[in-house]
């Protein structure tokens, strides 16, 4: 694509990498070597974190347990309650592998979100979508499930059917498909626009080193990629409340 | 006069390209315009209660992000179905 005198690569150069070993199907990418750096990263964090206890937390201990007060009151007692404390560990390892795998976005070298490829973001969407399914039936029981979540309490009866309808579809195709789009979205997004604004800047500099300072190339860049910091923060909170939202959904029915 | 008519018509450029690109222009521009007023009052309304009762904020900053996040997905719907079109 050629904008402005400016070769910008396609999309596919952008998220699609070449395989490092293993075969057609199950390629190992660099991709999926993040994915595996995050997973042991949050092992090794953790792991070490609860390693030697103690009544006065520091260093690591201190950021973990800042991490699951973090879950704890922000997220679960918020939106679920006392009872959703059983889902803690679920939650906290959500978060900080969501967390890390964003993260790797604007670190140098690997600058490439784990999240942007869509496997991820559908595998654990549909994790929670199984997971807020069987919490609803094992609580509520199969008719008491599809009860509470297609029958809004207290609407007129002409208009019934219309709105299981519309309540049907959300619960079996909206909610999982936006879990997933909007954590994959989000990262695309940031990624496409950290390689646009790096290719401006690179392309100014080759011309005259000077013109980078303009406004919409250098500062931006630097602007942006603190923003990506954020919007990979805010993704896998998303991402996490809105699980306890609907895990919560099923344990406690709307009356 | 007619043959260089003719010899027009005959070499007209393939214009797919350009449709596609502007049809994916119009789908991600369409799709932003809701989101964005949507996510505009949530914000809005999230700071006019929170200057009212600042006592509130954490409880009312969750609700917010949580508001963003469902406004939010359908321009991203929007975002996504762009990259799906393809000429």
């Amino acid at each position: 694509m050629n904008f402005l005198a400016i070769d910008f690569p396609p999309i596919s150069h952008a998220v699609e990498w070449p395989i490092i070993f293993g075969g057609d199907l199950l390629g190992v990418n660099k991709v999926v070597l993040l994915m595996w750096a995050s997973v042991i990263l949050v092992f090794a964090f953790f792991f070490i974190a609860s390693r030697k206890q103690e009544l006065i937390p520091a260093g690591v201990q201190n950021v973990a347990e800042t991490t699951v007060d973090f879950i704890r009151d922000g997220i679960i007692l918020q939106t679920m309650g006392e009872e959703g404390l059983f889902y803690t560990p679920l939650l906290l390892m959500m978060f900080s592998f969501i967390f890390v795998c964003n993260i790797w976005e604007v670190i140098p070298v690997a600058q490439m979100p784990v999240n942007a490829r869509i496997a991820l973001p559908m595998f654990m969407a549909l994790l929670v979508y199984v997971m807020y399914h069987f919490v609803g039936i094992k609580r509520q029981g199969f008719g008491g499930y599809l009860k509470s979540s297609l029958v809004p309490p207290g609407v007129p009866k002409a208009i019934l059917p219309l709105l299981v309808f519309i309540e049907l579809i959300t619960m079996l195709i909206t909610k999982p498909l936006s879990l997933c789009v909007r954590l994959f979205a989000n990262m695309f997004a940031g990624h496409l626009l950290l390689i646009t604004f790096s290719i401006i800047s690179a392309t100014l500099f080759a011309i005259q080193w000077q013109i980078v300072i303009l406004p919409f190339s250098a500062f931006l860049l630097f602007a942006l990629t603190g923003f990506e910091v954020l919007v990979a923060f805010l993704q896998a909170f998303i991402f996490t409340i809105l699980t306890a939202v609907y895990i919560g959904q099923s344990m406690h029915p709307e009356h | 006069m007619l043959s260089v008519l003719a010899q027009a018509a005959q070499s007209t450029p393939d214009i797919t390209p350009g449709l596609t690109a502007i049809g994916r222009g119009i789908v991600y521009g369409g799709a932003a315009i809701g989101p964005g007023i949507g996510i505009g009052l949530v914000v809005g309304n999230a700071i006019s209660s929170m200057a009212r009762q600042p006592e509130s904020a954490g409880m009312v900053r969750t609700t917010m992000f949580l508001g963003i996040a469902f406004t939010e997905a359908l321009a991203l719907f929007g975002f996504v179905l762009a990259f799906i079109i393809s000429g």
